[in-house]
């Protein structure tokens, strides 16, 4: 249960013989412990650079990032945090295909946790974290081509908690699964965030996909924060014309 | 630019499918991926197909171009294209795929090639007239005018500069337009789309998806639309078919699907869509369990184990049976108004 602060975060990357760009400008958020917030806003709005700048990856120009007591970036808190966890949009891209799910889980356990418990105490562990995300110990034993797009969530899922993270950052994390499954992977995350009291961003186009999910919503456009709120607040009266722009790029059945 | 498109005088249809079935050899014989599968594509018609990954849309599109693996794949039933039977006539498959009918496939950075120009690979797209398909064929010198005629009709800025370009320097929403460009190039009349926007980032997918739209309409062609979420085809869509374990299961105008879906499938996929007005309330729904692998289909109906009404008359497999006029349904209890079942449905002419 750790609070994560980023305050006044300003990036810039330079490009070859056209200047500075400002991917990100001047961008607060504060995630309290056990959150969720959904970060909403097209390509190039700065929500990827954003990310990376919330896990240690990207060391902003200006802004201080803060997880609990530490402050990121300092000698106190050189290296990306573990705190801190990532999923991305395509599961499947994100695991090693020639691991197999217990390979994969296992390297975190023994690497990033440095456990030397022996191999029956690390499938125990393996197996665990398979049942929190709602897949069978058999699935250890597979492939990540064997599997659905679903269940390759489902074991980066696992993968992210294996770390024993306090944040979760879920990058567009169902819009390369089918609809039928979507729900599920988000019951998931509402869920874990329940049981494990994770706080949760949640990087997403779609603002049903993050109303079902999360309690307050940021919106970001060309590296700034345009707007905040419900979700509900949002969709029923959007104050940005960018906001509105937005919802009417969702293909809706209503 | 080729001539305006004139529909043809008569309503046959362009896109005839007839009992189609694909079987894949299996350990233990034939596997069949899509079974006796029946549609039609008229002129000027937009058609989707709709299932969850592994119901035989995309083996379905592949078909039509013969393109499954012919050593491995078995494919039973008739395709017609204007007439031509493209299963047993090599020769007016080799006129008709990439002229008369073309393809957009998923993954565009996968379909193009990663080391050749943009400029070379719509140049390769375009006919030569050695094809003996009608075309007219487009001069060595006029390619480069004609590549970016091409560029600019999917609405890609500095065509120029593109036509140089490798691949991997455009976006993936870039991309996709230039595999539309190459769709274009042999003024095809039925475009065969299989889920054009999955591998894109998901905010460039309105503007490819409006893009096609807007195509199809200019140019008065068919469209076969393949996706897996329902949402994408209000508004886009004529014709609705529900695929589940290579069967349609439901089909009809798309609006009145979407509007009083009769399948529990359906159903299901159209609740499945988040939407902005459950928002707040927390909902989220799924269709439980999964798509059954096409070697161990269920007994009877092959939904029954995933459908909340199931009964002991499920234990027999349904027919696609007429619904209304132009609605069909494969279902022992399809749901005919508002998802009520039938049973509960009060009697007429009471609220």
């Amino acid at each position: 249960m750790i609070p994560l602060v980023a305050e006044h975060i300003t990036v810039s990357f330079t490009r070859r013989g056209r200047g500075a760009f400002k991917a990100l400008d001047d961008v607060s958020l504060t995630l309290p412990p056990g959150s969720a917030v959904g970060l909403i806003g097209e390509s190039g709005s700065g929500k990827s650079t954003l990310a990376r700048v919330l896990l240690g990856l990207i060391r902003p120009d200006a802004g201080t990032v803060r997880i609990g007591e530490r402050t990121l970036f300092t000698p106190s808190y050189p290296r990306p945090a573990k705190e801190v966890q990532m999923i991305f949009q395509d599961a499947t891209g994100a695991l090693n295909p020639r691991q197999t799910v217990f390979a994969a889980l296992a390297e975190v356990l023994t690497v990033i946790r440095g456990l030397r418990d022996g191999r029956a105490a690390l499938a125990d562990r393996v197996t665990a974290l398979l049942e929190q995300v709602g897949l069978s110990a058999d699935t250890a034993a597979r492939y990540p081509r064997e599997l659905s797009g679903g269940q390759c969530q489902r074991v980066c899922i696992a993968r992210a908690l294996a770390v024993e993270p306090a944040i979760l950052i879920a990058d567009e994390p169902v819009s390369a699964l089918d609809v039928s499954v979507q729900a599920r992977i988000l019951r998931l995350l509402r869920d874990l965030r329940e049981q494990r009291g994770l706080s949760l961003l949640l990087v997403a186009h779609d603002l049903a996909v993050v109303g079902a999910v999360c309690e307050h919503a940021v919106v970001l456009q060309q590296g700034r924060v345009v707007e905040t709120g419900t979700p509900a607040e949002l969709f029923r009266n959007p104050q940005h014309p960018y906001t509105r722009r937005l919802l009417n790029a969702v293909p809706v059945l209503e | 630019m080729p001539p305006a498109y004139q529909p043809p005088a008569s309503t046959a249809p362009l896109l005839e499918i007839g009992n189609l079935t694909i079987s894949f050899a299996g350990e233990a014989g034939w596997v069949p991926v899509v079974r006796s599968l029946s549609l039609t594509v008229a002129p000027g018609e937009r058609v989707a197909l709709i299932g969850e990954s592994g119901c035989g849309k995309s083996m379905t599109c592949l078909a039509v171009g013969r393109l499954p693996p012919t050593d491995q794949a078995c494919l039973g039933g008739r395709i017609r294209f204007e007439g031509a039977s493209l299963l047993d006539d090599p020769a007016a498959m080799a006129r008709l795929r990439g002229r008369r009918f073309a393809y957009v496939f998923q993954d565009p950075s996968a379909s193009l090639n990663p080391v050749m120009r943009i400029g070379d690979q719509l140049s390769e797209a375009m006919p030569t007239g050695h094809d003996d398909d009608g075309t007219p064929p487009v001069p060595r010198h006029a390619r480069h005018q004609r590549a970016m005629e091409l560029l600019a009709r999917v609405k890609l800025p500095d065509p120029a500069a593109l036509l140089r370009a490798y691949p991997c320097e455009l976006s993936g929403g870039m991309q996709q337009r230039v595999m539309l460009a190459m769709a274009l190039a042999g003024s095809p009349r039925l475009l065969i789309a299989d889920e054009p926007t999955t591998a894109l980032d998901v905010t460039t997918q309105a503007e490819v998806l409006n893009l096609i739209d807007s195509l199809v309409r200019e140019n008065g062609m068919s469209l076969l639309l393949v996706t897996h979420n329902l949402g994408l085809v209000a508004g886009r869509c004529d014709t609705l078919h529900v695929l589940y374990v290579g069967q349609v299961v439901e089909s009809g105008p798309v609006a009145a699907v979407l509007r009083h879906p009769a399948h529990p499938y359906t159903q299901g996929l159209l609740r499945a869509v988040p939407r902005l007005s459950s928002v707040g309330s927390g909902e989220l729904h799924d269709i439980p369990g999964t798509v059954p692998p096409p070697a161990q289909l269920p007994p009877g109906c092959t939904f029954a184990p995933r459908c909340p009404y199931r009964d002991t008359a499920c234990d027999e497999a349904p027919a696609l049976l007429p619904i209304d006029a132009q609605r069909h349904c494969r279902c022992h209890h399809p749901r005919l108004r508002h998802g009520v079942p039938p049973a509960a449905t009060p009697p007429e002419g009471q609220p």
